[in-house]
């Protein structure tokens, strides 16, 4: 299987601050991999490596094909980041941000209203500026511009947060799907109870590196979470 | 690059020796031109001796305005250009410009030395000041871009863009500040009165006078080009230290190996 | 690229209709200092008249920081930067984009001061046509490296005071062309300059500063958006 993202030692810097201290990952495609581990692990700075937005002080890294240090352009618009800020224009409207990003993307607008629809942001939510909307319907937003893009990479930060009960199935619902299509997806998550069904491999990062992986019980018995036993500095199946 | 490195060294033996004839240089041909400018050149008729600032104010002019503008936005063209991007260029172009601003400044103090006693104030809206003292501003512009912090290449890539800009302003500035004084009679007279006639031993010595000042200028790019890499150095050597800590968050002891997780 | 032009644009458009805050309030602040000025140079007619041109840019010239640095705030809030550079944009169309809104609101806003010099200081417009003409080159020019600049130091903590200090500078030559530009089209007398044809030079150098800066903007643009 053709391999998505491949980081080998990368280190990046945020100002002086080592984000990452050299990870090491591999993500094959269509591959479901859960990111672990305490807070400023470096989670939020992997994912914002394979979007293109860090770039590598040093180290290698390619993800979709693209070399981090020569194409990043080229691969932020394959790419797809739900990140803990929303990224949406509170003046507009919940349909007017949507529409400005499948536009930007070259999208076809045809399948906006079903999207939106589906995430409960139909009727007088889709004409309501998005700046008076409850955190949780700004995720959802944030994740109707996402899916309008149909990218290739799936980048999701702590999705779950802010989403109430039925927003978290649609989620595992959506995800599942844009796997069948093809595409790949990595997720940050402190919530293991939501985020181990959907995946297929939980990598551990503290201190900016990867300390350590373990495949979730087959793919194929997602639903099953496997035991958890929470110890300090992070989680690990029992 | 190790941090238990025990001596640094910038750049090669023979650069280091280049380096130091080129500074030799300079100070015997300043040197020169202080003498030859100073007592065997002669004094001018209507100027007096304050002619003897042309030695130098042209020459400091020269090398602020066309020598280290000029090396500071090949240098950021070539660093932006992604065939021919190299640290090198970025810090060419920051020694360029910092250098280029204290000649900057002394040009602007030159000429207003020179002003004084012929217009009566320290300043006037001469052409040629008010060009330069913009360009002062555009300078320390870009010295502000670079104190802020950021990642090596985020402040090149910021630093580039602004000399690229200022640099692209410079030939405006020149043009506009040109054309504001030719319609001003009076500005006119006083130009006039700063360009004496030039003959004899003192086009020597305003020729030696640029060469000195080009070494000079030389000279100094060299020895803050060094200071650069040396910075950078250090910046690896305590980007190193921050690694180790930061494996210490996951691992407890520092082991200083990076490559080996554990088990 | 020309159609993310339209595309950013209409965006950044858009939501200045539904927010106004350049016509609420960076026009106001505009106004405000053509009458601080009157206060600084009145209480006699004439010498405001005479200065109309030079104090008329002045207050564009602040107004198109405060407008560049709307235009930026606007990704700023709630990591919209980021959603930009992912969004697939090409950056000479981001610029593009950015650039004409600006230029928009500060061509309304030079309207309204040019009403406001003819009332508050008593000017005569003698020639509209080259009025026009400086005022579309030189914000078409103000707003291509206000932008330029804007998108430079966007994200730094520093900005609010570093965009004037870089920006101003580079301004400072349409500040001078554009006044005597307008000296021309009212009628003013420079010095020595005589009146009815030297305005030509000075348009010309309007419109070379703002095809030099669009054109630096859109080949600049996309390395520039690189910095984190």
């Amino acid at each position: 299987m053709p391999t998505a993202v491949l980081l080998r030692s990368a280190v990046c810097v945020t100002g002086r601050f080592p984000a990452l201290a050299g990870v090491d990952l591999a993500v094959a495609q269509g591959e479901v991999v859960v990111l672990e581990g305490p807070n400023g692990a470096g989670k939020t700075s992997v994912l914002r490596v394979c979007a293109g937005l860090l770039p590598l002080a040093d180290g290698e890294g390619t993800v979709l094909g693209c070399d981090l240090r020569r194409d990043a352009p080229a691969l932020r618009k394959r790419v797809g980041m739900l990140g803990h800020a929303a990224a949406l224009y509170d003046d507009l409207t919940v349909f007017e941000n949507v529409r400005f990003a499948t536009r930007a993307a070259g999208a076809s607008l045809s399948g906006v209203d079903a999207v939106l629809e589906r995430l409960e942001l139909g009727g007088r939510v889709r004409r309501t500026p998005v700046g008076r909307l409850s955190a949780g319907q700004r995720r959802r937003v944030a994740l109707a511009v996402l899916m309008t893009r149909r990218p290739e990479l799936w980048l999701l930060d702590e999705p779950h947060a802010g989403l109430d009960a039925g927003a978290r199935a649609v989620l595992g619902e959506i995800v599942a799907e844009a796997v069948t299509d093809g595409a790949t997806v990595l997720l940050a998550s402190h919530e293991p109870q939501e985020s181990w069904p959907l995946a297929d491999r939980v990598v551990s990062l503290v201190g900016g590196r990867v300390v350590g992986e373990r495949p979730v019980r087959g793919a194929g018995s997602r639903g099953e979470a496997p035991e958890l036993r929470s110890v300090p500095g992070g989680v690990h199946v029992a | 690059m190790n941090a238990t490195d025990p001596k640094v060294e910038p750049w090669s033996p023979t650069a280091t020796w280049v380096v130091r004839g080129l500074g030799l240089a300079a100070a015997v041909a300043v040197a020169a031109t202080v003498w030859l400018g100073l007592w065997v050149t002669p004094p001018d008729q209507t100027q007096h001796d304050l002619v003897r600032l042309v030695y130098i104010h042209p020459p400091i002019a020269w090398v602020a305005l066309y020598l280290a503008f000029g090396v500071a936005a090949a240098s950021s063209v070539l660093w932006l250009w992604p065939r021919t991007r190299s640290r090198v260029w970025d810090r060419l172009a920051v020694s360029a410009v910092e250098v280029g601003t204290v000649f900057t400044a002394l040009t602007l103090v030159t000429g207003s030395i020179w002003g004084r006693p012929t217009w009566g104030v320290w300043w006037a809206w001469d052409a040629r000041l008010t060009s330069t003292a913009l360009l002062l501003v555009l300078l320390l512009g870009y010295l502000a871009v670079r104190r802020v912090p950021a990642d090596p290449d985020s402040r090149a890539r910021r630093s580039a863009v602004v000399a690229l800009v200022a640099a692209v302003d410079v030939p405006i500035v020149h043009f506009s500040v040109n054309w504001w004084h030719t319609l001003h009679q009076g500005a006119t007279v006083l130009n006039a009165n700063l360009s004496p006639t030039i003959h004899g031993s003192m086009a020597w010595t305003l020729l030696l006078g640029f060469v000195a000042f080009t070494l000079l200028f030389a000279w100094m790019l060299a020895i803050r080009y060094r200071v650069e890499v040396l910075s950078e150095l250090l910046q690896d050597s305590q980007l190193d230290v921050a690694l180790h800590e930061r494996w210490a968050e996951g691992t407890g002891p520092v082991t200083g190996d990076p490559g080996v997780a554990p088990a | 690229m020309w159609r993310d032009t339209v595309l950013v644009a209409g965006k950044d458009l858009r939501i200045e209709l539904r927010s106004r805050v350049v016509m609420q309030q960076v026009v106001p602040v505009a106004v405000l200092v053509l009458v601080l000025f009157a206060f600084a140079l009145g209480p006699d007619r004439a010498p405001m008249a005479q200065a109309a041109p030079g104090l008329f840019w002045v207050a564009v010239l602040f107004a198109s920081v405060l407008a560049v640095q709307r235009s930026f705030a606007l990704e700023a809030a709630d990591g919209a930067r980021d959603g930009l550079r992912l969004s697939g944009l090409d950056p000479a169309g981001v610029f593009l984009g950015k650039t004409a809104a600006v230029a928009l609101q500060l061509a309304i806003l030079e309207v309204v001061l040019t009403a406001g010099v003819v009332v508050l200081y008593g000017s005569h417009v003698r020639s509209y046509g080259s009025i026009v003409v400086a005022g579309l080159a030189g914000t078409a020019g103000l707003a291509a490296a206000g932008t330029l600049y804007g998108a430079l130091a966007a994200g730094l903590r520093v900005r609010e005071t570093l965009l004037p200090f870089l920006f101003l500078p580079v301004a400072a030559p349409v500040l001078l062309a554009g006044t005597r530009a307008w000296q021309v089209a009212l009628g003013i007398a420079g010095h020595a300059g005589d009146v009815d044809n030297a305005g030509d030079p000075w348009l010309r150098l309007l419109l070379v500063f703002a095809a030099v800066y669009l054109a630096l903007g859109v080949v600049i643009f996309g390395p520039l958006q690189e910095a984190s």
